[in-house]
């Protein structure tokens, strides 16, 4: 684990509350994950994805390509799903972030549970990046058209496409019912 | 509590009880047991009970997946076979990953490859599953002083023929003192199977929806530092010189280390920045200053490897013969009407899993541990042991869930490049590919082109075939290997044909698989479709005319005629190939055998605003026994989903002797918007050899490219599809 991250749920910093950040220090990035209050004290361009990875160890959030085109990072920033590995810590800070540790962490998530269903896995490296997306997607269309699951950008390689299809219609209901 | 005991002339097998009192169907350790073993992960150096099991008192029962899980289904469907022959509910079941079994002699878990098809694999597996089942009965005869031939096993449990029941969990106890016969006891006819051929969801799905799932790049490993490698970007180059005190600077950063250069290893020369962190790495990688030797020839290109292609077609060379069959000048002296002729353009493709690779190592004297995705953890051990001088029975893998494989992580590069740096460095290391990494240093399908020329008799029948293949070889010694052979279709079929193939040359590493299947079909079956367009045929009636010629043997160069012409006759079914389709939709039909296995695909597509929609998929498939139907039905969707993209969206080229494609921007995998609305598989009912669904992604290039035609009548010979289709609209 990096050392310039700290965890004051977990321990408070060392020092004692009244130790001075050193000046050569860029200030500490306040940020919430999963509902636990954190600080990152290293690089502030430091992407959102090696955060989540490399200090939290969370790591369900996934690596796929640097640059924001495969969506295997994402995760909910204020409830919108984003690209982790695109978003520094200067600009996730004092910004709630979900990661897909974060959803249905003692119960499933109906879209977790449509998931399941539908066997929409194959290798799953980038089933938690779709399954964010489709979260995101359903709560600003809960009847999702063709065209709204065509704009949902994420990738999978090994062609899982025919079951997250299913998976996002199963999901639709699932919310829908879950709703009356 | 543990007893050993003579299990016949090569197994000694250890029956103990935990303290929990569950027993543990494990060997007995001819060797020092290795470091790490997890308790639950029972068994080293046994072949008798293979992948092992531990049945808990309260009859939950644990079973060991031998093989390395990257997407195939192998952690689910291998243990699905274990208990089948173990006569167990799955309900009951809980899957575990298996380390690594060799190292020393014979694998305990037998070959430990890379999917489920392998029929060695298959037998053994239900052999350890059976030899328990047979100890337990005895344990249950013992206890109820009843023959045990008088005794059935149903859902975990043995049952009298009175109706009284024992679960296997109340027999842990007794069944740990009987001694296993010679013979292996008799294995369960297919008939009473209630796990096999039941569709059965992924064993792990759980975790994976809930990122609990830990992946090769999701461990870290005690101390271990981050690693990252600056590899040359010219195929065969070296390193010229390189600073790296701007690298040095970043705060994280460790070491910078340059790769001691070795013909032994097969890694690139490189500079490895090992770092506390992820960040840091690739911060410091992005710092350094390096300047490339290149090899001598700097100036290769795709374009340039396509002309050269073109022009050895165009020359008076002949190339290597394949094949000839009848006379060789039979389409030349036809007239023209009766006789076409067609190039297509294959460039090379990337595996691009996704999961870059990497590999977490650590390395003393006494020993290392590997913590990799990877498909042949034997190329692993051996690398490691070559590569350190340590022994293999001291070298532990750990193969955890890897993203993808599509044959990429057969090769161990990732691990040796892992050991090269662990050891310079001193220190555990977790080595990272990038994602451009993965584009720019893997071994890559060939690339070439095809020329295609064929005429038709009187009866529209194909009467002479000739195909020659200008290409970059996998294996410079058997230079046609893989990318047309004398079996290529339709050889066996068309009484007079010709095969040649002209060897391009490359510095880029290129690698066989499934995907020189789809290299080959895509020309031969977009030239059947083209063949049937000119003679006014069904192109369905035009294959089917070929596989079922009276004159036919049943199986013409691995082609199972009545097999094929199944499948083909399926799909064509399944898709309403006989309706024709307006609104500007065009059918597109192909079939392909390979493998072992039979294949057929179908698309319906059309062009709509500017973009290409692909409304219906429909894949017919013959692959065999089918453990778990609906991992088949993924695979196989899987398959044409992976065609599809590749011949639609994916090319790697070289400029200048250097990759072109740097990201997925560069590359493009697959999304949502361009895959197809329905996809329905159709997989036969099957009791021959099974086959591994990999295959099936050759009909699916030239099925989609035929749908494209039908609906646009825009021949696309080049590939990738997608951006060519545009340009010729």
């Amino acid at each position: 684990m990096p050392k310039d991250t700290r965890n004051p749920a977990a321990a408070p910093p060392a020092g004692g509350s009244g130790a001075a950040p050193a000046p050569h220090l860029p200030a500490a990035l306040p940020i919430s994950v999963n509902g636990k209050p954190y600080f990152h004290e290293g690089d502030p361009a430091m992407p959102l994805l090696w955060f989540l990875r490399d200090s939290l160890r969370l790591t369900g959030s996934k690596y796929g390509c640097d640059n924001g085109q495969c969506g295997a990072c994402n995760v909910l920033l204020d409830g919108k799903a984003v690209r982790a590995c695109s978003l520094p810590m200067s600009a996730a800070a004092n910004h709630a972030v979900t990661t897909i540790e974060g959803i249905g962490a003692t119960n499933l998530h109906p879209v977790q549970q449509a998931w399941i269903e539908a066997d929409a896995i194959q290798c799953g490296y980038c089933q938690s990046g779709q399954i964010i997306a489709a979260i995101d997607l359903l709560k600003r269309k809960p009847r999702p058209a063709e065209d709204d699951i065509a704009a949902i950008g994420n990738v999978c390689r090994c062609g899982s496409q025919p079951q997250i299809r299913r998976a996002i219609a199963r999901a639709a209901e699932l919310l829908q019912g879950g709703k009356k | 509590m543990t007893a050993s005991f003579d299990a016949g002339r090569r197994h000694f097998l250890a029956v103990s009880l935990t303290g929990t009192g569950a027993l543990l169907l494990a060997p007995v350790l001819r060797a020092a047991p290795l470091p790490n073993v997890p308790a639950e992960l029972l068994g080293e150096d046994f072949t008798g009970l293979g992948p092992f099991l531990r049945i808990e008192r309260d009859n939950r029962i644990v079973i060991g997946a031998p093989a390395c899980e990257v997407g195939q289904g192998v952690f689910t469907d291998l243990p699905m076979i274990i208990a089948e022959e173990l006569d167990l509910d799955w309900s009951q079941v809980r899957v575990l990953q298996l380390p690594y079994g060799g190292g020393d002699g014979a694998n305990p878990y037998g070959r430990q490859g890379a999917d489920a098809a392998d029929a060695a694999a298959r037998t053994f597996l239900r052999h350890a599953g059976a030899n328990a089942r047979w100890l337990l009965l005895q344990a249950a005869a013992r206890e109820w002083n009843l023959p045990a031939e008088s005794l059935r096993t149903q859902a975990g449990e043995v049952i009298a023929s009175d109706g009284r029941k024992l679960s296997y969990g109340a027999l842990a106890r007794s069944a740990a003192s009987i001694t296993l016969p010679a013979a292996p006891p008799a294995l369960k006819s297919t008939a009473a199977y209630t796990i096999i051929g039941k569709p059965i969801a992924t064993a792990d799905a759980r975790e994976i929806v809930t990122g609990a799932c830990r992946y090769g790049i999701d461990h870290y490993g005690a101390g271990a530092l981050l690693a990252v490698i600056a590899r040359c970007p010219l195929p065969g180059g070296s390193l010229l010189r390189m600073d790296d005190s701007k690298a040095r600077k970043v705060s994280g950063v460790v070491d910078v280390i340059e790769l001691p250069h070795s013909t032994d290893a097969p890694a690139v020369a490189g500079i490895a920045v090992l770092a506390r962190h992820s960040w840091a790495a690739l911060q410091g990688r992005a710092l350094l200053e390096i300047q490339w030797q290149p090899a001598a020839d700097t100036s290769e290109s795709s374009s340039a490897l396509i002309a050269a292609a073109h022009a050895a077609l165009d020359g008076k060379d002949g190339g290597i013969p394949v094949r000839s069959d009848g006379e060789p000048l039979r389409i030349r002296k036809q007239p023209a009407r009766h006789r076409i002729e067609s190039r297509y353009e294959l460039p090379f493709l990337a595996h691009a899993v996704m999961e870059p690779p990497n590999a977490l190592i650590e390395i003393n004297q006494d020993g290392a541990r590997l913590v990799a995705a990877v498909q042949d953890p034997d190329g692993a051990s051996q690398w490691i042991a070559r590569l350190t001088g340590l022994r293999r029975q001291n070298i532990r893998i750990e193969l955890p869930r890897g993203g993808g494989s599509f044959g990429r992580r057969l090769d161990n590069d990732y691990v040796a490049e892992a050991v090269v740096v662990a050891k310079a460095a001193g220190k555990p290391v977790k080595l990272m590919w990038t994602r451009s990494d993965d584009l720019q240093h893997d071994r890559y399908r060939p690339l070439g082109v095809h020329a295609l020329a064929a005429s038709l008799d009187r009866h529209n029948r194909i009467s002479a075939w000739s195909h020659r293949c200008a290409a970059t070889p996998v294996d410079a010694r058997t230079p046609n290997a893989g990318l047309l052979e004398a079996t290529a279709f339709p050889a066996g079929f068309v009484a007079h044909l010709q095969q040649s193939f002209h060897p391009l040359s490359t510095h880029l590493p290129l690698a066989a698989g499934a995907w020189l299947d789809a290299f080959r079909t895509f020309a031969i079956e977009s030239f059947i479709d083209e063949l049937a367009v000119v003679s006014r045929q069904d192109a369905v009636k035009l294959r089917l005319t070929m596989l079922e010629d009276a004159k036919a043997p049943a199986t013409v160069n691995g082609v199972e005629c009545t097999r094929l012409a199944h499948v083909l006759r399926r799909c064509a079914a399944r898709i309403d190939w006989r309706t024709p389709r307006t609104d500007g939709r065009g059918l597109g039909i192909a079939c392909h055998a390979g493998g072992g296995g039979s294949f057929a695909h179908a698309f319906e597509v059309a062009v709509e605003g500017g973009q290409l929609r692909i409304h219906r998929a429909v894949c017919v498939a013959d692959i065999g026994t089918v453990i778990n139907p609906r991992n088949a039905q993924e695979q196989i969707a899987g398959a044409t989903l992976d065609g599809l993209a590749a011949t639609l969206q994916q090319a790697i080229t070289l400029k200048d002797g250097r990759i072109q494609q740097r990201g997925l921007q560069d590359y493009p995998l697959l999304r949502l918007g361009l895959s197809p609305r329905s996809t329905e598989i159709e997989i036969i009912d099957s009791t021959d050899d099974a086959v591994d669904p990999a295959f099936a992604s050759a009909s699916a290039g030239p099925a989609l490219a035929n749908a494209v035609y039908a609906a646009t009548t825009v021949r696309v010979r080049k590939l990738p599809l997608l951006p060519e289709l545009m340009r010729l609209l």
